[in-house]
């Protein structure tokens, strides 16, 4: 494609709008503006230069801002319409969300599930709105970066007066320049961070212009953000599992393919107490009622020596200690074991005492543990007792008379007993729940009559490894600088021209022009040098 | 303990107060005849910061004796979130002022700051123990710097509501005049709001009812302000007490409704009453008052606060939260309505920016930008936490 050569003898690439090294208007349309845009140094865009190829026309669509609002506003728009009802994940996960909102909600709720708000950031226009944006970012920073990088880097000091003239802040004055002046110009500009440069009696000073690229800076890191929340579904880089265990419990840990396990040593739930803690809390105390402490896991963490070796038992040996709290996780190799949840006072094991209903004389004690149950307790002395059935979360009879259980957790626990007695060695049949004792085989002498029950805690351990996060946190730090850097600095340049007996002066800066005309004031005072008027007003 | 608790409520008064001295100040500062940008600060405008700088600092003794008395930073419940962000709006005030020496900003940035910290203290006050959640120095990084990144971005809301006032012509009545009042009555409500509830608490207004709540459990709950809608199957049991016109169904919290609808009365009988005394809408009324300030250097500080206070913003509302909510809730993101609405505004503010440097939208249309933000911002600090209510409803 055709280069432009401008006037000055600077060749500039194809569809440039402003001579890069002079600054001369190089377009008829350009030459007609009072003012030229500075925007991007009036430099060669490929988005403003090509469109034949469809290439060209996906390019260019992506590479306008415009898009890229109107991308950002449907995003924000999107996003909001999430949280006017709860998400799928925040409602309580033992009830169908399709029968959940509706009934909540109502019709309102229904609709809601119907088009799949209930699930929106994971849906597939959700996703494909940032993959939109991605996009965006990529082609708006490549279209505009590398052009104005050029311009800047091409700009020459002594600019054509038809540039000056038509800048934002100009002044044009007949006269000469004065050494004397410029000696002042020049120490003014020194101690305000100027990088001057001279040529042919023209001078520019430039300072920050760092901060043009901050912009794109902080599109990088955006990318990298973006491209880490993607890799988060590749195979091995992310891991979320929840662990329920028992106190007293030692279990595989999941998501570590066997190689590690914990063992729950003692779950504690400390409250704030009145008198124990500090005395300004007592007003909140009194008002909320309980507040929550503390909630800790004393784990053991074990390592499986024999992982990997087919067929081979587990042989545990001890990682560490470590006492898991909110904020506190365990951590090792890349896993993070959070403390999420708990249950407090899971039934454990429960006590019987096999005694005479006539006598109360008791013979002995049974201890039924819930979660590993004997078939035969024998209390010697020619007294057993053996359990024919446990229902660990009683839900009554079928209509054969067979007692059910509506899930394997010992929530309700019911038994049928059979007792064997010297005096009934074919034993008597007893169905005892919680509180109730049912003889249905006929009346009983003897009865198991309830003493104890052990419970115990159980806590919930969210197990994660996302290894994702530190490209995510790069690409959050280089965003962070991008924005800093084009957010608290700007790029200003002033320059002074005397040509034909007159004084050109300009400014620019990409924001902020009360600073900079505050700026060129304090230099240019005292001297003969004209001060740079705005001539763009309310 | 409870004398610095004691000595920190006052403080917090004195500073109060002192912020409504300031702002009377600078409104004596900005009737001075011939204030231009370029003169610089009369003696008025001296004394106005002055008071302003005290008033702050006084707020800082309340916030640190606070820390003291509670072995955490004052930045755990709803109250103490919005009085800090109340500070925090005023010490982005004095940063922007000490750049720009604008009196008028003064004059509308404080009594934002005032109806901020007003609000806040309608929520129980007292001091809070942390839950096991919020036992974590990511409390203070990450509350305090999301709060000073909301008030930075407030003051370019501040400056584009005085470019509103001063520019939209209000000789005719036009969508702009009633958009522009729109915002005015959302203000005078909130100072509805602040009347109703503490003229209501001075006179220890308190009715029970009994009710069934949407677990279908039976339940309790305490009005401050007499009942307009009533909670579900509701059941008056405070003797002598207003019985409520309508009983609201179970899924409606009746009780913030009844105060929505109170602040709202409230704030139509002051509005009206404004318009029918004055005769004139109420930006018509502050018209006058900044007059002498410069358009563009209004439409300056409007953007300068957005690039000041979005890169304090993001660092604080979402990078530090997302450590923190990596540490403490397993996961750096989970759709959270108040991580939601962070994104939201940080996305707005993003489109602002790429607004202002592409689409040239100066002046007006990015005053009106600037109010939207800060009604973005308003929405999350309110209705998040007190509507929608996810993980973030620490307080009520």
């Amino acid at each position: 494609m055709g280069k432009v050569k401008c006037e000055c003898g600077h060749v500039n690439p194809h569809g440039t709008i402003l001579c890069e090294s002079c600054g001369r208007a190089l377009t008829e349309e350009a030459k007609k503006e009072n003012l030229v845009d500075m925007r991007y140094e009036g430099s060669a865009r490929r988005s403003q230069t090509y469109n034949k190829t469809i290439i060209d026309k996906v390019w260019n669509f992506f590479s306008s801002v415009k898009v890229g609002i109107w991308i950002i506003v449907l995003i924000l728009v999107a996003a909001s319409f999430g949280t006017i009802l709860p998400q799928e994940f925040y409602i309580p996960s033992n009830v169908e969300p399709e029968v959940y909102y509706e009934d909540v909600y109502g019709w309102f709720g229904k609709i809601y599930y119907m088009i799949g708000f209930h699930d929106l950031y994971n849906s597939i226009w959700f996703s494909a709105l940032i993959a939109a944006l991605g996009v965006s970012l990529v082609i708006c920073s490549l279209d505009r970066v590398i052009p104005l990088y050029r311009a800047l880097k091409t700009q020459r000091v002594d600019r054509h007066e038809s540039f000056m003239k038509k800048q934002r802040l100009f002044a044009e004055q007949t006269g000469s320049l004065q050494e004397a002046d410029m000696e002042k110009v020049r120490a003014e500009l020194k101690k305000k961070h100027y990088k001057i440069r001279e040529k042919n009696g023209s001078l520019l000073a430039e300072k920050n212009r760092f901060s043009r690229w901050g912009p794109y800076v902080n599109h990088v890191g955006l990318i990298l953000f973006l491209v880490g929340a993607m890799l988060r579904s590749v195979q091995g880089m992310y891991v979320d599992e929840l662990l329920w265990i028992r106190e007293g419990e030692t279990l595989q840990i999941p998501g570590t393919d066997g190689e590690y396990y914990v063992k729950n040593d003692q779950f504690t739930l400390e409250n704030y107490e009145e008198g124990e803690d500090p005395e300004v809390f007592n007003e909140a105390i009194n008002r909320v009622g309980t507040v929550a402490k503390n909630y800790q896991t004393d784990a053991i963490l074990y390592h499986d020596e024999n992982n990997g070796l087919p067929g081979a038992k587990p042989e545990l040996s001890e990682v560490k200690h470590d006492d898991i709290q909110v904020n506190e996780p365990m951590k090792f190799d890349n896993f993070a074991v959070y403390q999420t949840s708990f249950r407090q006072d899971e039934m454990k094991a429960m006590h019987f005492a096999l005694t005479n209903k006539v006598t109360g004389e008791e013979f002995g004690e049974v201890v039924v543990d819930l979660f590993d149950q004997q078939e035969m307790y024998d209390l010697g002395n020619g007294y057993k007792v053996e359990l024919l059935g446990y229902y660990p979360d009683f839900d009554g009879f079928t209509e054969e008379g067979e007692p059910t259980s509506k899930s394997p957790l010992p929530n309700k626990p019911a038994f049928l007993f059979n007792m064997i007695s010297p005096e009934k060695p074919d034993g008597e049949v007893s169905f005892v729940e919680i509180q109730n004792t049912m003889e249905p085989l006929g009346e009983t002498t003897y009865k198991m009559a309830f003493k104890n029950l052990e419970t115990r805690d159980v806590s919930a351990l969210t197990i994660r490894k996302d290894l994702t996060l530190p490209i995510l946190s790069i690409g959050g730090i280089i965003f962070m600088i991008g924005v800093i850097q084009g957010a608290y600095w700007n790029h200003r340049r002033i320059w002074i021209r005397e040509k034909d007996g007159s004084i050109y002066t300009a400014g620019h800066t990409n924001k902020n022009w009360h600073g900079l005309k505050r700026e060129i004031h304090t230099i240019l005072e005292g001297t003969a040098v004209p001060e740079p008027e705005d001539r763009q007003t309310d | 303990m409870s004398d610095l608790a004691g000595l920190s409520s006052t403080l917090l008064y004195a500073a109060f107060l002192l912020y409504l001295v300031a702002t009377i100040f600078f409104g004596g500062s900005i009737r001075q005849k011939g204030l231009r940008e370029s003169e610089g600060l009369n003696r008025w405008g001296k004394l106005a910061i002055t008071v302003t700088v005290i008033g702050f600092v006084a707020q800082l003794g309340y916030f640190f004796t606070r820390w003291a008395a509670a072995g955490h930073a004052p930045v755990s419940n709803l109250f103490e979130f919005t009085t800090f962000f109340g500070m925090m709006v005023v010490g982005a005030f004095i940063l922007i002022f000490f750049i720009y020496k604008t009196a008028v900003l003064g004059l509308f940035a404080l009594p934002v700051a005032i109806i901020i910290i007003a609000y806040a203290s309608m929520f129980p006050r007292e001091i809070s123990p942390l839950i096991p959640a919020l036992q974590s120095n990511w409390l203070h990084i990450h509350v305090t710097t999301a709060a000073l990144g909301q008030a930075i971005l407030s003051i370019s809301f501040v400056a584009g509501i005085i470019y509103l006032v001063k520019n939209i012509d209000q000789s005719i009545s036009t969508k702009k005049t009633k958009w522009l009042e729109t915002v005015m009555f959302f203000i005078v409500t909130v100072v509805g709001f602040i009347i109703v509830t503490t003229g209501f608490a001075l006179a220890d207004y308190s009715a029970t009812f009994e009710y069934v709540n949407k677990e279908e459990a039976a339940d309790v709950q305490e009005y401050n302000v007499p009942a307009l809608v009533g909670p579900n199957e509701g059941v008056l049991v405070t003797d002598g007490k207003m019985n409520p016109l309508v009983d609201m169904p179970a899924l409606i919290n009746a009780k913030k409704l009844n105060t929505v609808l109170w602040s709202l009365g409230a704030g139509i009988i002051l509005y009206l009453a404004i318009r029918l005394i004055a005769r004139k809408r109420v930006a018509a009324i502050m018209q006058p008052l900044v007059r002498n300030v410069s358009s563009d250097l209004l439409d300056e500080i409007s953007y300068r606060s957005v690039l000041i206070g979005f890169p304090v913003f993001t660092l604080g509302a979402l990078i530090f939260a997302m450590i923190w909510a990596q540490i403490a809730w397993t996961r750096f993101w989970g759709w959270d309505p108040k991580e939601v609405w962070a994104l939201i505004t940080f996305l707005f503010y993003a489109a602002f920016l790429h607004l202002r440097l592409s689409k040239g939208w100066h002046g007006e249309k990015s005053a009106w930008l600037a109010v939207i933000g800060f009604g973005i911002i308003m929405f999350n600090l309110v209705a998040v936490n007190l509507v929608i209510a996810g993980l973030h409803s620490y307080a009520g």
